[in-house]
């Protein structure tokens, strides 16, 4: 049969067209122009070319906040990943418990990121703070605002306070979808606990441990909000990730160009090693089946 | 390698079971003799693959003690009762070759590498995987994964028994034979105890030496094929044994008089005057259509199965079938049955009667 073509369907787009160069393209291609082009008082604009590429990607300063970025992410994958796995493990499987537990996991999610933030910069102050106050009785000397590593670690522990919960929920959901033959045939081979993980366990947790992985790079790696409301990036520029190092060139110095060019390096950055990481997923299950 | 007995073993998924309903498994006591190749027969659900999780010790039953030879292991965990188990879908570990798949049991174990590539290697022989040996089990079809389980099961030669729960549900008609003979060779090389859950009786009954019937969470008959066939002790095992099963019409019984509707019918023996819901079971196979003589019957069609022929007939309001020759030549004017007298029985509330124990209610094997 014949195919009619009637040219007429692309009407039908049209809204969606609209609405989505309203909600991206046009913002888009907004900071696109602005990345290309200095900017002077009265909307005069002038051609730069890729002038702010060339220079921010000979800065010391971005790539020193790339830098903590990566460390940052780093960090908290490797907290988060091997105790959110743990915590799934060692969450009841079934009746009551099981509700209580998964509605106290999700607390910390339902949390607004500020008030994160918040919660833990009271938490941690020497003076008031539950924390900080009970460390500095102990005798530990501690303060986020003054120092780098407690700041780092203030940090890093809001992080993995905030988000493992998302990991061990993935985590849990894959463990509840495995049939109970499995750990009956592990027991008749006699296999030891361990086993049990590394064969059962693992395996069958692979696909939603990638999602989890991808979630928390994602988001640690574009984390602004919790540190900012935290350190505000101290002391001095030690906490300063990429979105606060973005925010502070574009509104607080008010480099328009510079920092139209550095969010689009963000994004593409983003965009690269989560298509990476997603393709290495894709391909390994793929190679998996085949082989 | 021990004999395993089970002793008023019975099993209730309710927290705090009332009735006999709430039991899955109703008073069980049986002895699996050491070495013997058994079938477990049963519909769905009534309580086969519990017993089997109960015997390697997946399950605790609620009450009654399982033995290993003499030892009570009722409270052992199923690493220390050292049984194989085969599932009704395929298990196997993703990740594993096919090789690492089935050496996994004695690698847990401890076992030296050479007797483990040994025992691969055989096992891999038995049920033709020897050239996948290499491939990720996690890529396979389910038949091959449940060889792979089905090998897994087999591969440790040092366990107390080999328990199978419907092992070959997933597997090709033409496979399922083939596996099956393996299955009795293996038995004959090791002399393993084997017990093999199934609802399929050809598979059952080719299978065993002896074949355990289990209906609504009871054993109703434990017997060979050909006990089973001639001599049910339950209707239930009249039913389900026998395509199609036996056929039980209502009867009244005074000594060796059987009355049926309007007719009496000469029995062999004396069966005295039992009380209760009785029935006469007998098989369509011995059931010959005839002109004139027997018992008057209605013919409500004819179906053709190859070596027989299948009548359904109405034989006094009870709807009965009958098996003839596919050389038999059906004659509109046969409107009457004679029934072998040998080879009836007489069933009084489900439970078989024997003339021996004439009068008696409760004939049957519990």
């Amino acid at each position: 049969m014949e195919k009619t073509v009637n040219q007429r369907a692309w009407f039908l787009v049209i809204p969606v067209l609209i609405l989505v160069a309203f909600s991206s393209i046009i913002p888009m291609m907004t900071v696109v122009n602005y990345s290309f082009q200095d900017t002077f008082g009265g909307n005069d604009f002038f051609w730069v070319g890729l002038e702010w590429y060339r220079e921010l990607l000979h800065s010391e300063r971005l790539w020193d906040a790339f830098g903590r970025q990566l460390l940052f992410s780093s960090i908290i994958l490797s907290i988060e990943v091997p105790l959110g796995i743990l915590v799934a493990l060692s969450m009841p499987k079934k009746g009551i418990s099981a509700s209580i537990c998964l509605v106290l996991m999700s607390l910390p999610l339902l949390i607004p990121y500020n008030v994160v933030g918040t919660i833990w910069q009271v938490f941690g102050r020497a003076d008031i703070g539950l924390l900080g106050r009970t460390l500095s009785d102990l005798g530990i000397s501690y303060n986020y605002s003054q120092n780098a590593f407690d700041a780092w670690a203030t940090v890093i522990a809001m992080d993995v306070w905030h988000w493992t919960s998302l990991v061990a929920l993935l985590c849990y959901a894959g463990l509840r979808s495995i049939p109970n033959a499995y750990y009956q045939a592990a027991m008749i081979d006699q296999a030891s606990r361990w086993s049990v993980f590394r064969f059962i366990e693992l395996p069958k947790m692979r696909g939603v441990l990638m999602i989890a992985i991808l979630l928390r790079f994602m988001d640690s790696f574009m984390i602004y909000t919790e540190p900012f409301v935290l350190t505000g990036g101290g002391p001095g520029n030690t906490t300063t990730f990429l979105s606060i190092d973005l925010v502070k060139m574009a509104l607080g110095q008010f480099d328009l160009g510079p920092a139209a060019a550095f969010s689009l390096m963000y994004f593409l950055v983003i965009l690269l090693i989560s298509y990476v990481f997603y393709t290495v997923m894709i391909t390994a299950e793929k190679d998996e089946v085949q082989s | 390698m021990a004999s395993i007995t089970l002793e008023n073993l019975a099993h209730s998924y309710h927290p705090n079971p009332g009735g006999d309903d709430d039991f899955a498994l109703k008073a069980v006591n049986h002895t699996w003799e050491d070495g013997r190749a058994y079938a477990l027969l049963g519909p769905s659900g009534c309580g086969k693959t519990t017993l089997l999780n109960i015997i390697s010790g997946l399950l605790t039953p609620t009450r009654g003690r399982v033995l290993f030879a003499d030892e009570d292991v009722t409270a052992s965990s199923t690493v220390a009762r050292n049984i194989a188990q085969v599932f009704q879908f395929p298990v196997v570990y993703d990740t594993m070759t096919v090789e690492q798949n089935l050496a996994f049991p004695l690698r847990n174990r401890g076992m030296e590498a050479s007797y483990v590539a040994e025992r691969v290697g055989r096992i891999a022989d038995m049920i033709g995987l020897q050239a996948d040996l290499k491939k990720k089990a996690r890529g396979l079809t389910s038949d091959l994964k449940q060889k792979i389980s089905l090998g897994r099961g087999m591969v440790r030669d040092d366990v107390n028994a080999i328990l199978f729960d419907e092992p070959l549900t997933v597997i090709d008609p033409h496979m399922k034979w083939e596996l099956r003979t393996q299955l009795k060779s293996l038995h004959r090389e090791f002399n393993h105890t084997m017990i093999y859950v199934t609802h399929d009786q050809t598979e059952a009954l080719t299978f065993a030496e002896k074949v355990v019937v289990m209906h609504e969470g009871r054993v109703v008959q434990i017997g060979t094929p050909k006990e089973l066939f001639e001599t049910p002790a339950h209707s239930f095992v009249g039913y389900f044994i026998g395509s199609p099963g036996m056929n039980f019409v209502p009867v009244s019984v005074a000594g060796n008089n059987a009355r049926l509707g309007d007719e009496t019918m000469k029995l062999t023996h004396d069966y005295g005057h039992p009380n209760g819901d009785l029935k006469l079971g007998i098989r369509p196979e011995f059931i010959s259509l005839t002109k004139g003589v027997g018992l008057p019957v209605r013919i409500n069609r004819i179906q053709d199965a190859g070596r027989h022929k299948f009548i359904n007939a109405v034989l006094f309001d009870t709807e009965i079938n009958i098996a003839v020759d596919a050389s038999f030549q059906i004659e509109t004017d046969m409107t009457n049955v004679i029934l072998d007298p040998d080879k009836v029985s007489i069933f009084c509330d489900d439970w078989r009667i024997d003339a021996q124990s004439a009068g008696k209610k409760d004939g049957g094997v519990t």
